[in-house]
């Protein structure tokens, strides 16, 4: 150390003053930024709860426990739980193929892959009813040997997995370029199985990226509304889901029943946040240790 | 090892890549050609006629207009949220950081009713608008609100890992040449996150223009006023009118995919640039 703590601190102030605001110019731009998050974010989600509760705790918990709610929960969850399972293993196969080879045409391979974040959710419902529908490809062919996929719970779940269909892939995609692929090679070297090698070497590398993929998955399968609206045809108790639930509580003027089932809705998506915060620090903080031991 | 070896060394090459073709050509390809397929149901003169009637045209006015403009908004307040989230400290702002995801994880129909809640007459905000003529609720302008919510977090988070990334000496040394802080930012700063900026830009816009789960809430769905496209195709559909709603969904769909071309080529441009320096 050749300079003493007071040198060091004047040439903070020095370097400060050279790369900095004035002090009103930040706290203007802070109280800009807070009012403009307090407006778009804040305020919605203090008006949830506001008006779920407004009626009180009594009609509250009457709205989320009445039997079409408790169906609608199902069935969302039936959605998530058959979605989220099939997109997560379609991501880390997609991941594995398009990181670990190389191939023509793979940029425009992750580009499809991406597509269905390009399409509107409506559409994303209407391409279903078009090929499962009445007047769809295989509508007479469904009715001949009594199956339903539109209306009902498989056209639901089709719509979901649509609809999330990129989230795992596209957040492993990045980090499996980024780790190369000499630690698998290495493994296998030393006489891994290729099963071992994937248990034991890939996924714990992508761990947090993989949970990530998962949380965004689920809060989408579970929060869909176009896609589901289109292909659901909002049957009371048997193809509503949560969501769905939501919009005819409220077009029937039930507002305090819409908003007490719209705020477990928010909440899962708080939740979600919050775990996605805490991966998001989990994983910065393991690259960090991983850091350390490099330069150690 | 020979190189040729090297390439095949890791196992479940053909199996992986087999396995993502089907499953993507079931639930994506195969699906999305059925729109495209059923509209040739129609002469090209029908889909024309469908396409451009009045009232469709003044939802692609709505749609794209109201996109544009809450695309704005969040360009410029989304680049305010990113700068004070990364540059300055505050209480509670892990807290906000964390919530700027909010419009990503909540559902759009609770934001819907959620906002409509707000700037309805005798909502929070409506109540104190709505003595100054300005009515939000049920007209387009509850449909920029809308989607400038459902677009947030776009331009924010593509902004913020490239300010934290922008290194210290390139501001430090236009300071030096005496630029002052004003300059510094229009001259330094500014043209290095211009690629993210205009990426989370047209993420925004993009994600807008198919949204619908918010903005039919706070809407109000008049005819020729306040509809937006993806209801017109929900609308034809109500009606049995197959064709016709296919034939919008292949207008909107020719327009995303322009856009996400348009999004990747800012990407790459945006990694290209960032690579360089």
């Amino acid at each position: 150390m050749h300079t003493t703590q007071f040198q060091q601190y004047q040439g903070k102030v020095a370097y400060k003053r050279a790369t900095s605001e004035p002090t009103w110019v930040r706290w203007g731009l802070i109280g800009l930024a807070l009012a403009f998050l307090g407006l778009f974010l804040l305020i919605p989600l203090a008006a949830v709860f506001a008006e779920a509760l407004r009626k009180g705790w009594g009609v509250y918990l009457a709205a989320i426990t009445e039997a079409d709610a408790l169906s609608a929960m199902k069935l969302t969850l039936i959605a998530s739980l058959i979605s989220v399972p099939l997109n997560l293993v379609f991501g880390v196969v997609a991941a594995w193929a398009i990181t670990k080879f190389d191939f023509k045409g793979k940029s425009f391979l992750i580009t499809l892959i991406d597509l269905p974040f390009a399409v509107s959710p409506v559409i994303a419902g209407l391409i279903f009813v078009l090929i499962f529908g009445l007047q769809g490809w295989f509508g007479e062919w469904l009715i001949d040997h009594d199956l339903k996929v539109v209306f009902a719970v498989p056209g639901i779940v089709l719509a979901t997995i649509f609809v999330t269909f990129p989230f795992v892939a596209r957040e492993l995609i990045p980090l499996m370029q980024a780790q190369g692929k000499e630690e698998e090679e290495a493994a296998l070297v030393l006489g891994a199985s290729g099963w071992k090698m994937l248990w034991h070497v890939t996924l714990p590398n992508v761990k947090w990226g993989l949970i990530y993929g998962v949380i965004l998955t689920n809060a989408r399968a579970m929060g869909e509304f176009g896609a589901v609206s289109v292909v659901s045809g909002h049957i009371r108790g048997l193809t509503n889901t949560m969501p769905l639930h939501v919009e005819i509580l409220y077009n029937e003027y039930n507002y305090a029943a819409a908003f007490a089932v719209a705020s477990l809705l928010t909440l899962l998506a708080l939740v979600t946040l919050v775990l996605k915060t805490y991966v998001e620090w989990q994983a910065s903080r393991d690259a960090a240790n991983i850091e350390k031991e490099v330069t150690a | 090892m020979a190189s040729q070896k090297k390439k095949h060394l890791l196992p479940g090459f053909g199996l992986s890549l087999g396995v993502t073709l089907v499953y993507l050509s079931l639930i994506v390809l195969i699906p999305l050609a059925a729109v495209f397929l059923r509209t040739t149901e129609l002469s090209w003169h029908e889909f024309w006629a469908v396409v451009t009637t009045p009232r469709v045209v003044a939802t692609y006015k709505l749609t794209f207009g109201a996109s544009l403009l809450a695309a704005v908004i969040n360009l410029v307040f989304g680049l305010l949220t990113a700068w004070v989230l990364v540059r300055y400290q505050f209480v509670g702002k892990k807290i906000l950081d964390a919530l700027v995801d909010l419009p990503f994880a909540l559902p759009t129909a609770v934001a819907g009713i959620a906002l409509t809640a707000i700037y309805a007459p005798n909502g929070w905000l409506g109540q104190w608008l709505e003595p100054h003529g300005i009515k939000v609720a049920f007209t387009p302008l509850g449909v920029v609100v809308a989607l400038t919510f459902i677009g947030l977090p776009f331009v924010v988070r593509t902004v913020q890992p490239v300010l934290e990334d922008f290194s210290a000496e390139a501001e430090e040394a236009a300071a030096s040449l005496g630029a002052n802080r004003w300059q510094t930012f229009y001259k330094i700063i500014l043209p290095a996150i211009w690629p993210a900026l205009l990426t989370g830009f047209s993420l925004a816009f993009a994600r807008a223009v198919g949204e619908y789960g918010s903005v039919i809430f706070i809407a109000g769905n008049m005819p020729m006023i306040s509809e937006i496209t993806p209801l017109m195709i929900i609308t034809k559909l109500e009606q049995y009118d197959y064709a016709g709603a296919t034939a919008i969904a292949v207008v909107m769909l020719v327009i995303s995919f322009v856009l996400l071309l348009l999004i990747n080529l800012l990407q790459w441009w945006s990694n290209h640039r960032h690579g360089n320096k």
